[in-house]
This record gives structure tokens, C-alpha cells and sequence, in this order.
């Protein structure tokens, strides 16, 4: 079925190219531009972090008409983006299908070898930002004001101390067997669905600590309700400019979650250069901006190849660490 | 109905079986200080199934439930035809989205309900067929931006493409 | 005191202004066609429509989205009681009894309860809202996963008796709702679970619409089909009339459902407080006490007007609830609100404690567009009544397309997937087969929508004590939830035995 409907709409294209070359020879050198709606594929579900970054760059498009076309969203949030992936795959060769992805991008093809997907098959559009990592725990806490005092309570409580995050093997479960085993401790991840719900559960004291995204908890904390004790980030985060990074505190280990746009593998080249300009407008748009100095997002732009082999780079790093946590294996 | 009873009740036991079966992938134990394992929830509760379908059988064989005890006839003639032909042509009508797309679809579904299950004069039936994908297409595909399915390319391509043009 | 009516005043002056209260009016009646459209609901409307809030300054921009979702409310009960298909989660309870209040010719009642009903809760909480928020804001953020589970089961056990006279048969019902409810990923374990045959399309799990709109849209059509032969081809949808004379009875009628009202618009409110309940439990809850309250429990589910109105009035009151954890602690206590607030990040605004001092004119402005929003949403949406009885009186062979057309693209829209309308579709002809076994439905569909909300807090609280159950008899919160949801739960295990002993005594 699908053969068959790419074969057609080969044909299409080969028709629409002929007609377009005998009849207006000129119109073939003009950009290419979308004539229908374009999806724009999210990992996650509705009201998460990824969906609205991806509505809000939706009516950055809109409200500036950067694109002649709406871009929908539609949520595919199904098997930590697995469902997604699979969804990408079957629309091989076609110019009209986004997605934005996170780190699920490379580590649910590395857990689930079956899906037979690889970074490598999709067309690298535009890095859009990095957001940052922050350990977190609440502000009752007076005791702990920095990490040493963090692992010396953390010590204390053995694996009675709660560590809330997304999901397992995600970002944030990463994070904290890197801190077990920095450390030395034995802290018990919870996986909750979102990480909204993570930051409340930390705000409402139901969890010990967390290493949330600085936009998720900046609302509690601003409220005085969390504190962050350092950062996995190269340099200190405006924000936060007494929260230390893990750099500084002499262990050599910086993390980032991407924030990406990918087109469908096989795209062709015409359309991966639209979106790439597209979105490359949208980067630089004030609101974009904005947007990602309050959530301390980071990044420059990065895109085509330079896109690619940067997936490629954080592909193996993540590899490792799924090795070493003992998620998969060789 | 008696016969139906038994049927459903064996079909919906060995379905519960499979989910039992299928929720094993995981485990469906009690794994120590962590709680109950992944499978463990829908096992139990594919288990409890079974053992429903298992009562309902000995609420059949002792009678007691009514459809047991009914001797109507399940599905009558004229009953498996009248919604048989509605069942039919509603997966028909789904099949079609993927060939001549919803706008395709809709105005043939319309006109085989309308006109020959409903028996409607023909201006009835050229006023529902028109009606419903147009007011359709604007509610969802132009109103609300959710794109309903148009088809193979080559009909989005000639029909579409220039409604696009003009509403978006 | 004068000070939050001095605020309210303010507010109320931001409210009228004429690009507000136009787009309140506008948003009013948007809603309602979303709500009422089968398959769309709040979430979708307001998602939609978000992006097209950024041409209007914030204000505004929360101002229509909130007028969105308190017509999506309202739109909500009518496909529920019109067609029997709940457009969204919150109004499955309303189809319990709005359907048959529908079948027996009086839709017009219903929907005027529904619409009068949904008003006294909107306004109730928003009074509430109004005046008590900043504490309750807290005991929200106390709940954690034990307590969710606790308030689950609580929600279960108040629909013990909901199910058919056949036990085995009632029982399989909610296990196989909560078996589906289990499809797609396990969040604990991060595993992938009963994705059937590695179709892509379970990864998302069985969405509780797709279910919903199986058996309570396509099956319930099929079975009217099947009663339209029986019948030679005369039934109808409803054989509802409007008069004035008959709107003024009902109106008269309803007052006596006051008690009703407001027990469903208390509860709504507290319950949609609570982070992740949302609406959907409290209008479930309230349906549930209404029968246990109601001096005739058995004419529950065959058209008691307590029945629409005790829900009703609950999902409208527990919307207005849930934005109040959005907007001072920043949670979201339904999928609906975490729209809304990503929208308000988007425009500029931080919600927490601090927006109400910061952003006095935001805050105030939209709780004085509640008032305004609830009040045009009643106004509109019985206005319509008329029109929507008209449409009921078609002949059921123009009526039935329309209404599968319908089901297809409202099982189509939420995901954008085939494979959800295929199974809708699959859902409701072994749906069809099985209610022509008395297999009673309504207990499926309640599971399958609180099955994923209470398996996950279960296992999240086992795994933070260490797989031990006393935590769910330990916390403050949890503690007395948890025991009172297991006295309901034992209640009607006691009772034949309460009877046995009566019995015993009365022959010696």
C-alpha cells in the first residue's frame, strides 16, 4: 500500500515537474514553497513542554506569516516517542512532515532496536535551542544549601530518598545514575508522566529532589518554594547565578536536551532548504528570542550538516550511558 | 440468543486468555520494595476476566441468565441485513479515506445511506451529500486546521491544492 | 474582603470592555459547538485556538480561551444527552441518564437541566474561586500520588451498583475498560505494554474517546438501526417538543433539584482543585452520591433529572477549580489548563503566587470574565435549545448519517490517526453484539477512564514506600479519602448481610 502511494505520488511529481517544465520554463528556478498544510509531528502529548514550544513556534509562523501554509501540530506521544519515530519512518520522501524532538530522538532507537529507525535517515532541519538541568530540591530543606550537603542527606536516607523524574531511561534518569554514581549513592527514581508534574511533586514535598528543566520549576521557584543546588551546564545560568555548575565542582560532566526540528527521512532537497530558511527565521524572530532567555534555554542554531553530526556525537554519548546504566546492551 | 450467549462468552474468554498471555511480556509479580511488576495489572485483571467468562458459561448451562434462556433468534434475517448493510458501509467508507480521501468518501456514504437505505427523493439526498463534506471541510480542514485525509496524492494534488490556495 | 470586591470591580470593568466581552461572546458559542461535536472537547478547542490568541493582547487572549472552555462545558452535555455520545471525559456521567431523559421525549428538559445546572456550579466556583483560593492552593500541592490513588478508588467506589443486574457480566465490563486503560507504555518501567501485534497505533494507548464513541456512538446507532426495522422504520432520536408551557413546568421541576446543584458544584470545585483530577472524576463523584443521596436511586439511569444535573453542575464547577492551581502555583489540574498555561508563558506571564500581585489586572480580569463568560455560555446555549430539538425531530434516516459521519471524524480529529477509527469502529459493532447480551457497557468506559490515572499513582506510591500498602493510611491526605472510599466500597457487601440479621430478627 505504501509502495504503491509513493510510486503514485512519484508519478504525480513527475507529471506536476513535466507540465511545469513544458508549460512555464521559469517556474522551475522559483523556491520551493508548501501547497498544503505541513504537519508538524510532537513526541509528546498535549500541555507537555515539547507541545508547547511547538505551538508556540506554530504562531510565531502565523502571527508573522513565514509560511504561506498553517503548520498543525499533532501529538504522537505513544512509547516514549517510539510511536512517533515509526510515524516519521512510513512518511519517507515526504516534504510536508516535521517533527520536534528531544533526547527520546536518540535514546528510544538505541532501547528498541526493533523500530529499525536511525538518526541518520532523518533530514536535519534546525537545532532550535539546548535546555539545561538543574538539581532541585525544596525549599524546607534549610539543611541543604549545597550539593555536599545534598549527598550527605541523601547518604543518610539510603534509598528511602526520592528522586522524581520522567520516565525511565529519559533525560532525567540519566542524570540521576550519574549522580548515584558520582556520588555514591543509592537515591530511588520515581518516573511520573510529565515534567510539570515532577516539579510539583518536589514543590508539594512528595519527592526529595529532582533535576527538572529550569523552566519547569521557575515558577516555584520564584515563589521561594524550590532551590536549585547546581546546574549540569558549561557556564552558571543567569537565573540562577549562585547555583553553581557541576564543572566547577570538579566533575567534568555537562548535559543538555536538544530541542530540534527533523524533517521526514528522504525529503527532498528543495523542501529540507525551505525549512531550514523557515525555521531558520523563526530562530531569529524576537518572540523565539524571548522565549528562550526565560527558560534559560541555550544554543546557537545549528542545522544541515553540522545538525547531523552533531546527532551523531550525542548519539554515542548517550549510548555509553545507557550502557553504563545497564538499559541496553553492546 | 442461547447459542450467542455460549459464543460470546468462549470468544471473550480465550480473548482474555490472550491478554493474560500478553501482559507476561512484562513482569507480573511482586517485585520486592518496588511494588507490582509492569504486567501485573492488566494480568490480574485479563485473569479476573476469564474467570467472568468462566461464570457467565455456568450461568449459561444452568440457565439462569436471561439471554440463556431466551429462544429468539439472535440476529434475525432481516435484522443482520438492515445492520449489516449500515456496519458494511461505514468500514466501505473508511476504507475509501485512503483512496479518494473524508470529501470523497462522505458524498457516497450520504448517497448510499440517504437515498437507498433511507429512501429519500434525490434532491434530499444531492442537498445531504453536498452539504455534510462542505461543511465538514470548512468546520475542520479551515476552521480548526485539523487536516482530514484527502486520499491518494494525486487527488489532493488536482483538488486541494487550489482550495488551499484560496481558504488558507 | 473590600478589597477583593474593590479587585473584582476592576476586574469587571477589564471584562466589559468591548474587545473582551466580544471575544468572550464569541468564545461562548465556539466552545459550544466544540464541546458539542463528538470527539472534541475542551482540550482540542482550546489547543486549536491558542495560536490565534497572540493577535490579541494577554488579557484577551486568556479571556476567550476561558470563554472556550466554559462553552466547551456546556457543549459537552448535549451531544451527551442529544446523541448519547459524550463529546469528552467529562461528560460520560451525563449520558447516564441525559440519554433516557432524551429517549422518553423530554431532551428538552434535559438540556435545559444540563445548561441551568452547569450554570450554578460555573458560578458557585467561581464565587469560591473568588474568595478562597490561596489556602486551598496549598492542600492542591500536599497531593501526591498516594492521594490520587486514594481519591481513584473513592471515585470507583461511589459507582458500586452502577453496573447491569449480571455480576460476572458487570465485572468483566470494568476489568476489560481497565485492561485497555493499561495499552500503550508503562510509565514505571518504561516498557512498551500489549502494543498488539506491534501496531504503532497502540503505542498511544487506547484513547478513552475511541472507546466512548464505539459503543456509545457507532454501537448505539446500530442497535437504533436494529430498533428502526423492528419498529418499520418510525423511531426517532427523541420525539421532544418545545413549548413555552413545557419549559416553564420543567423550570419549576428543576428547583427541586437545588440540593442536587449544589452538592455537585461543592464537590466539582474541591475535587478540580486537586492536581490531575480534573473534571472527569468530580463529575463522576457527584453522579455517584447523587444516586446514593437520592430518595429514588432506582430511577438512576433510566432518566432521573438528578442525574444530569448532578454532574453537570460538577465538570463546570471543577473547571473553574482547576484553573486555580494553574494560575498560583503554576500546575495545571486538567490537560485543558496546561494549554492555558502554556499560553500564558508564551505571553509573558509566570504563574505562581506571585502573578496576583504583579499581574493584579490579568488575574482579576479573568475571574470577572467567569462571571461574564458563565453568564453568556447559559444565555446562548439555551437559545439554542429550540434549534438542537429541531434537529432531533428529523427522520432517523437523515439523523443517522449525520450522526456517523459524526463519530468517524471525532474519532479521527483528536489523534489525526486511521487506526483509532478503525477500532472505534471495531468497538462498536463487538459493542452492538455484546449489549444484545446484557453485557452492561457503562462500566468499560468509566474504567477506561479512570484506569490510567489510578494505576500509575498506585505504583508511584508502592515504589516510594518500598511496595508497602500503609501508605495509603498514613498520609494526612490519603488516610481518610482511602477509608471512606473503602466503607463505600463495603457498603453493599454489608448490606445483605444487614438485611440477612434484620431478617433473622424479625422472624424470631
Amino acid at each position: 500500500m505504501i509502495k504503491t502511494k509513493q510510486q503514485l505520488f512519484g508519478l504525480g511529481i513527475a507529471m506536476g515537474l513535466g507540465v511545469a517544465a513544458i508549460g512555464l520554463p521559469q517556474a522551475a528556478q522559483s523556491a520551493w514553497e508548501p501547497k498544503k498544510p505541513v504537519q508538524f509531528v510532537v513526541m509528546a502529548g498535549k500541555g507537555g513542554g515539547a507541545d508547547k514550544a511547538v505551538r508556540f513556534m506554530q504562531s510565531i509562523i502565523a502571527k508573522n506569516k513565514l509560511a504561506p501554509v498553517p503548520i498543525t501540530p499533532i501529538n504522537k506521544p505513544g512509547g516514549s516517542g517510539a510511536e512517533a519515530l515509526v510515524y516519521m519512518k512510513g512518511k519517507k520522501g515526504d516534504d510536508y512532515t516535521l517533527m520536534f524532538t528531544l533526547n527520546s530522538f536518540y535514546t528510544t532507537p538505541l532501547r528498541q532496536p526493533a523500530l529499525g529507525v536511525k538518526v541518520e535517515d532523518f533530514t536535519p532541519i534546525m537545532r532550535m535551542a539546548e535546555d539545561t538541568f538543574c538539581l532541585w530540591v525544596n525549599s524546607d530543606r534549610k539543611d541543604i544549601n549545597n550539593v555536599d550537603d545534598f549527598v550527605k542527606a541523601a547518604k543518610a536516607k539510603g534509598n528511602g530518598w526520592i528522586m522524581a523524574g520522567t520516565g525511565k531511561a529519559s533525560e532525567d534518569n540519566l542524570l540521576t545514575d550519574f549522580l548515584n554514581t558520582t556520588y555514591g549513592l543509592k537515591m530511588k527514581y520515581v518516573p511520573y508522566k510529565g515534567g510539570g508534574k515532577v516539579a510539583k511533586e518536589l514543590a508539594g514535598n512528595n519527592a526529595d529532589s529532582t533535576v527538572n528543566n529550569p523552566s519547569e520549576q521557575l515558577g516555584f521557584f520564584e515563589a521561594g518554594k524550590t532551590k536549585p543546588l547546581a546546574c549540569f551546564t558549561p557556564a552558571r545560568i543567569d537565573l540562577f547565578k549562585d547555583a553553581p555548575t557541576f564543572k566547577e565542582l570538579g566533575k567534568d560532566f555537562v548535559y543538555f536536551m536538544q530541542r530540534t526540528v527533523v524533517g521526514a527521512p528522504g525529503m527532498s532537497k528543495d523542501a529540507e532548504a525551505y525549512y531550514q530558511g523557515l525555521f531558520k527565521k523563526v530562530f531569529e524572530s524576537s518572540e523565539w528570542q524571548g522565549y528562550m532567555k526565560k527558560k534559560a534555554l541555550q544554543g546557537d542554531s545549528l542545522s544541515a550538516d553540522a545538525l547531523m553530526n552533531y546527532w551523531k556525537k550525542q548519539r554515542d554519548v548517550h549510548k555509553g550511558m545507557l550502557m553504563k546504566m545497564g538499559a541496553i546492551k553492546g | 440468543m442461547r447459542k450467542a450467549e455460549f459464543v460470546m462468552a468462549v470468544v471473550m474468554g480465550i480473548f482474555s486468555l490472550y491478554l493474560m498471555w500478553k501482559s507476561a511480556e512484562l513482569p507480573v509479580g511482586w517485585i520486592s520494595g518496588e511494588g507490582p511488576g509492569g504486567g501485573a495489572w492488566p494480568f490480574w485483571l485479563s485473569a479476573i476476566m476469564a474467570i467472568c467468562c468462566v461464570m457467565i458459561l455456568v450461568n449459561w448451562y444452568r440457565r439462569k441468565s436471561p439471554p440463556s434462556q431466551s429462544d429468539e433468534v439472535f440476529m434475525d434475517r432481516g435484522t443482520t441485513i438492515a445492520v449489516g448493510l449500515v456496519a458494511g458501509s461505514l468500514i466501505v467508507t473508511v476504507a475509501l479515506f485512503y483512496v479518494i480521501g473524508v470529501y470523497g468518501a462522505l458524498p457516497l456514504f450520504m448517497i448510499f445511506y440517504v437515498r437507498y437505505l433511507g429512501k429519500h427523493s434525490w434532491p434530499v439526498t444531492a442537498v445531504m451529500a453536498t452539504v455534510t463534506p462542505v461543511a465538514t471541510f470548512f468546520f475542520f480542514d479551515i476552521a480548526l486546521k485539523i487536516t482530514l485525509p484527502k486520499g491518494l496524492p494525486i487527488v489532493e494534488e488536482t483538488v486541494f491544492f487550489p482550495l488551499y490556495k484560496i481558504f488558507l | 474582603m473590600a478589597d477583593i470586591l474593590l479587585h473584582l470591580i476592576q476586574g469587571f470593568a477589564i471584562a466589559f470592555e468591548p474587545l473582551n466581552l466580544l471575544l468572550i461572546i464569541l468564545g461562548c458559542t465556539i466552545g459550544l459547538f466544540i464541546g458539542a461535536m463528538p470527539g472534541l472537547g475542551s482540550v482540542n478547542g482550546v489547543a486549536i485556538l491558542l495560536p490565534l490568541t497572540f493577535l490579541v493582547p494577554p488579557t484577551g487572549a486568556i479571556i476567550f480561551l476561558a470563554a472556550i472552555y466554559y462553552g466547551a462545558m456546556y457543549g459537552g452535555a448535549i451531544s451527551s444527552i442529544m446523541l448519547g455520545i459524550p463529546g469528552a471525559s467529562t461528560a460520560v456521567a451525563t449520558t447516564f441518564d441525559g440519554r433516557p431523559l432524551a429517549k422518553l421525549g423530554m431532551a428538552d428538559k434535559a438540556l435545559t437541566a444540563a445548561a441551568l445546572a452547569s450554570f450554578v456550579g460555573g458560578t458557585i466556583s467561581v464565587v469560591l474561586f473568588t474568595f478562597v483560593a490561596p489556602p486551598l492552593a496549598h492542600v492542591a500541592l500536599r497531593f501526591g500520588a498516594p492521594e490520587e490513588f486514594s481519591l481513584m478508588m473513592l471515585a470507583f467506589a461511589t459507582f458500586v451498583g452502577l453496573g447491569g443486574d449480571d455480576i460476572p457480566k458487570t465485572i468483566f465490563s470494568i476489568a476489560i475498560g481497565l485492561v485497555f486503560a493499561a495499552v500503550g507504555l508503562d510509565i514505571i518501567s518504561g516498557e512498551p505494554r500489549l502494543v498488539f501485534g506491534d501496531i504503532p497505533g497502540f503505542m498511544h494507548g487506547i484513547n478513552f474517546l475511541v472507546l466512548a464513541i464505539g459503543i456509545y456512538g457507532i454501537g448505539e446507532m446500530l442497535w437504533t438501526v436494529e430498533e428502526n426495522y423492528k419498529a418499520g422504520g418510525k423511531s426517532m432520536m427523541s420525539d421532544a417538543v418545545i413549548t413555552v408551557q413545557r419549559t416553564i413546568s420543567n423550570l419549576k421541576e428543576l428547583l427541586s433539584t437545588w440540593k442536587t446543584a449544589l452538592m455537585g458544584s461543592f464537590l466539582g470545585y474541591f475535587v478540580g482543585i486537586l492536581p490531575a483530577a480534573g473534571a472527569t472524576p468530580g463529575s463522576l463523584m457527584a453522579y455517584g452520591i447523587a444516586k446514593q443521596i437520592s430518595k429514588e436511586p432506582d430511577k438512576f439511569g433510566k432518566g432521573a433529572v438528578d442525574g444530569v444535573v448532578a454532574p453537570e453542575a460538577a465538570n463546570n464547577a471543577a473547571s473553574t477549580g482547576s484553573m486555580l492551581p494553574m494560575l498560583t502555583l503554576g500546575i495545571p489540574g486538567s490537560p485543558t489548563t496546561a494549554i492555558l498555561l502554556g499560553g500564558m508563558v508564551i505571553w509573558g506571564l509566570e504563574p505562581g503566587p506571585r502573578l496576583f500581585t504583579d499581574h493584579a489586572d490579568f488575574v482579576w480580569g479573568l475571574i470577572a470574565s467567569l462571571y461574564a463568560a458563565n453568564l453568556f455560555a447559559v444565555i446562548i446555549n439555551i437559545a439554542f435549545i429550540p434549534a438542537f430539538i429541531w434537529v432531533l425531530k428529523l427522520p432517523f434516516t437523515l439523523l443517522a448519517p449525520i450522526i456517523f459521519v459524526l463519530c468517524i471524524i471525532g474519532g479521527y480529529a483528536p489523534t489525526q490517526d486511521m487506526h483509532d477509527v478503525w477500532l472505534m469502529i471495531a468497538f462498536g459493532i463487538v459493542g452492538y453484539l455484546m449489549r444484545k447480551l446484557d453485557y452492561p457497557l457503562a462500566p468499560a468506559v468509566l474504567a477506561i477512564v479512570l484506569g490510567p490515572l489510578a494505576e500509575p499513582a498506585m505504583r508511584q506510591s508502592l515504589l516510594i514506600s518500598g511496595g508497602e500498602f500503609s501508605i495509603f493510611f498514613t498520609r494526612p491526605f490519603s488516610a481518610p479519602i482511602m477509608i471512606a472510599a473503602l466503607i463505600l466500597l463495603a457498603l453493599p457487601l454489608l448490606k445483605p448481610l444487614l438485611r440477612l440479621v434484620n431478617g433473622k430478627k424479625a422472624k424470631a
